[in-house]
């Protein structure tokens, strides 16, 4: 190994504040020429933020950033990537009109005379670069036609184009396929032995363990620790990042479940899924597991009128629902929180107060029809309660709060309907552990009202700790039912990708 | 857990994405085609008159529609550009009536252009006003300047040698259809090829993405309103020269012909997408329509429907392949 001791990057003390938010308090790293350092920790800890720190997107409030000795401070994007430093952003900032080959050299296309782009140039490198990664598409093509793991795979090869000293990759193999991933792995093992860093982010702690030699823990903005990876265990990482023992977050159920009030019966829409039957019980938390794009946020969806059902019926206390749009679904009593908040779900740039009685405006009328403010002012304020939403004011906008926040904003506007079925979608994603904690508490006193809950989740452990019961999809049909008590991890992944007979 | 994508699927959209790509080819099939058939219906048709008249009509537009075509693809939006066209033709000709020799009055001219530009780009990059708002407060205040400076005369009685910048000929090819031609090759050429134009498509396709790729975002988007400017001022001395006055109501509706224009050639309001060449046939199709039904001897008052419902039609069959492509 090629690695030694000179430091190539180092942060010290960094401070970054957001409104409502100390998203940094004084986090340090030292990054060693020819390392791969791994960053864990917690949603909230702080990793993002710091990368876009390191990146240039955001200015720190205070601290210090040094490459190779050298204190510097990055104005933009542009000034990072002159320092020799490169990330590769979760969230992929690839121009989908233009082809991979444009992508991968934006804006450092090989040029002739007078700025004119050498295309055949610019093809034959892209060729060249995309071996790295056995890549057989044509650099013509356009990054719209490609399936977000080869976009990925675009985006990290326009990082390492740029023949950056350090490579951040922030959470690289989250749309890779495993093949895909270990051609990364390969390719950062090569890079390194050439003396280039890289700043490793993932949640799969497996990776860290096979590709990272450092890791360092973050926890709510702070630093926690660096150890060795040879001298640490899967174990007492997650203990640095929780920062205590995790006993039972889910709770449990300490109320009977009713008899069985909904249900859904053949249902089918379009590709996404068919023949799906269910029945949810009153008090139930009914767990659908499965990969993503098994067709289980269609039927969500589809149950509550987004996208109504082609095909199937849904009954709810033995009547038979005709859901043709959302409006129809609130009358008649589906919640539905949706997997994307910020898209789809708040009105960001609305007052909290203002988000809370969205779905149900009609409520809070007086005689005259006019909006009765303080009614509103009073419910605002009982959802901060309930909910335990940490925000200076219910005047406050959606934008400025922390994703658990947000998150428990959009809960407080579904139960507010007071539903008698509520379909939640990955309803802690994105969010840290105590707020998840809220949530899963929130859930199950709503369940205990009698209230069935579908869950929607690709957090496992979240599947399994708060579920009564489990359904797994595959390829937009159920495959498996398993009981809250007989259910494991390898079980239901068994079953969500069809590798064994297991269902 | 990780999701493995079908790769067939993305082969097949591509091959969609293929036939949408070739718009140019596409309007040029539609204008082939009506040519054939308005030569068999009118034998006037395809006469060399015929044809350099409709390249003539087209002329003006074609040369605010290079600019257009750059702006739009970096997702931006220019409803000014027809008052712009009103007001440096008539700028120009009152220097020229005032007594400053054709060169400099032309000058002047082109300097109001980039002013206007520069203003714009300054609203929109640097204050944060959305672009179809400032270019509309901007449509507006220029017609309004131009009422007042010219109290709603027209100015007639200019140079001969300002008016035989529009007016003379290359060989029987009005000048006009020259400089259309020789902006639209320049620009086509740029726009594909140059390193300096061809970030507009990044900043059209992902703005965010362009920023952190080290493209200078607001400086490039300045840059496009003032060669808007720029080029609607010079359409808009060329067209005085060619009428040989300058009229209050000149360039009305035009900046809503060159944005259809631009459409219809394939680039979208959102950016990232189209082709000078493209935004030219796109004027060419309409200009064709207008003259066939002339030729045809269909009612006049017939024309703004069917330039209107080309343009939607053209919109509509990009939204359906766009969302094929989306589905599979």
């Amino acid at each position: 190994m090629s690695m030694n001791n000179r430091i190539v990057l180092e942060v010290r003390d960094i401070v970054k504040t957001f409104p409502g938010v100390r998203a940094l308090d004084g986090v340090q790293l030292q990054l060693r020429a020819g390392e791969v350092h791994a960053v864990v920790g917690e949603n909230g800890a702080g990793k993002s933020t710091l990368m876009h720190v390191l990146g240039g997107i955001y200015k720190p409030d205070s601290g210090t950033i040094m490459v190779e000795g050298k204190r510097v401070q990055f104005d933009s994007a542009y000034d990072a990537a002159r320092h020799g430093i490169a990330v590769v952003f979760q969230e992929l900032s690839l121009a989908p009109n233009l082809s991979v080959a444009e992508n991968i050299f934006a804006n450092r296309q090989p040029v002739r005379i007078l700025g004119m782009i050498d295309y055949n140039k610019l093809y034959e490198d892209t060729r060249e670069i995309l071996k790295l990664f056995d890549l057989d598409v044509d650099p013509k093509t356009l990054v719209k036609n490609l399936p977000v793991g080869q976009q990925q795979v675009v985006e990290i090869l326009k990082a390492m184009s740029t023949k950056p000293k350090v490579l951040i990759l922030d959470e690289p193999t989250s749309s890779l396929t495993s093949v895909e991933a270990e051609l990364l792995f390969k390719n950062i093992r090569r890079l390194k032995q050439e003396g280039i860093s890289f700043i490793y982010i993932s949640h799969h702690l497996q990776e860290i363990f096979e590709i990272a030699d450092r890791v360092t823990v973050f926890r709510d903005g702070r630093y926690v620790g660096t150890r060795d990876v040879k001298d640490v265990t899967e174990e007492q990482l997650v203990q640095m990042m929780v920062g205590r023992e995790l006993v039972d977050m889910y709770g449990h159920r300490d109320y009977s479940i009713g008899e069985v009030y909904f249900s859904v019966k053949g249902a089918r829409r379009g590709k996404a899924f068919a023949d799906v039957s269910l029945s949810l019980r009153r008090g139930e938390i009914l767990g659908l597991a499965g990969l993503v794009g098994s067709g289980r946020t269609e039927l969500g969806r589809a149950i509550f009128g987004a996208e109504p059902l082609e095909q199937g019926e849904i009954i709810l206390e033995g009547k038979t629902l005709a859901v043709a749009s959302p409006k129809d679904a609130i009358e008649a009593g589906i919640g539905y929180l949706t997997e994307d908040r910020k898209a789809q779900g708040l009105f960001l740039d609305m007052a909290m107060r203002d988000n809370c009685i969205a779905p149900h405006l009609e409520t809070f009328a007086n005689q005259l029809r006019m909006m009765d403010e303080s009614a509103i002012n009073d419910f605002a304020m009982k959802c901060r309660r309930d909910f335990n939403i940490v925000t200076p004011s219910i005047k406050q906008q959606v934008r400025n709060l922390s994703g658990g926040n947000q998150q428990k904003v959009l809960l407080s506007m579904w139960m507010g309907i007071k539903p008698k079925v509520l379909i939640v979608d990955e309803p802690t994603r994105g969010v840290d552990v105590g707020a998840k904690s809220e949530i899963y508490r929130l859930l199950r006193q709503l369940a205990s009202t009698g209230v069935g809950i579908i869950m929607i989740s690709s957090d496992l452990p979240e599947v399994l700790g708060l579920s009564d019961r489990i359904l797994v999809m595959r390829e937009g049909r159920i495959v498996g039912e398993f009981s809250g008590e007989e259910a494991t991890e390898e079980k239901v992944i068994a079953c969500a990708t069809g590798v064994a007979m297991a269902c | 857990m990780r999701t493995a994508t079908v790769n067939g699927e993305a082969a097949r959209s591509r091959g969609l994405a293929r036939i949408t790509d070739f718009r140019e080819f596409m309007i040029l099939m539609v204008i082939i085609a009506a040519s054939i058939f308005m030569s068999i219906a009118s034998p006037y048709f395809l006469t060399r008159m015929n044809i350099l008249a409709n390249l003539l009509s087209v002329s003006i537009e074609s040369i605010v529609a290079v600019g257009m075509t750059v702006l739009m693809v970096s997702g931006g939006f220019d409803m000014s550009v027809g008052s712009t066209v009103a007001l440096c033709g008539a700028v120009g000709a009152m220097a020229m009536k005032a007594g400053v020799p054709v060169f400099p009055a032309m000058l002047i001219a082109l300097a109001v252009g980039i002013v206007v530009g520069l203003i714009n780009g300054l609203l929109i990059a640097k204050v944060g006003i959305n672009p179809f708002i400032t270019t509309l407060g901007m449509m507006s205040v220029l017609r309004g300047i131009l009422l007042v400076i010219t109290q709603a005369r027209n100015i007639s009685g200019l140079p001969a040698s300002f008016k035989i910048i529009g007016q003379g000929n290359f060989l029987g090819v009005q000048y006009p259809i020259i400089y259309a031609l020789v902006f639209l090759i320049v620009g086509d050429i740029l726009l594909r090829k140059s390193r300096f134009f061809r970030q507009n498509y990044y900043i059209g396709g992902n703005r965010q993405a362009a920023r952190l790729s080290g493209i200078n975002v607001d400086g490039i988007t300045i840059f496009n309103y003032v060669l808007t400017g720029f080029l609607a001022a010079l359409a808009g001395l060329i067209m005085t020269a060619r009428l040989g006055a300058a009229s209050v109501t000149a360039g009305t509706g035009l900046e809503l012909k060159v944005i259809s224009a631009v459409i219809i050639g394939g680039a979208s309001l959102s950016g990232g997408e189209g082709t000078v060449i493209g935004s030219f046939l796109g004027a060419l199709l309409m200009a064709i329509i207008t003259n066939a039904l002339t030729l045809l001897g269909v009612d006049v008052y017939w024309n703004e429907f069917v330039i209107g419902a080309t343009l939607l039609l053209a919109v509509a069959v990009d939204v359906i392949g766009g969302k094929r492509r989306k589905k599979a």
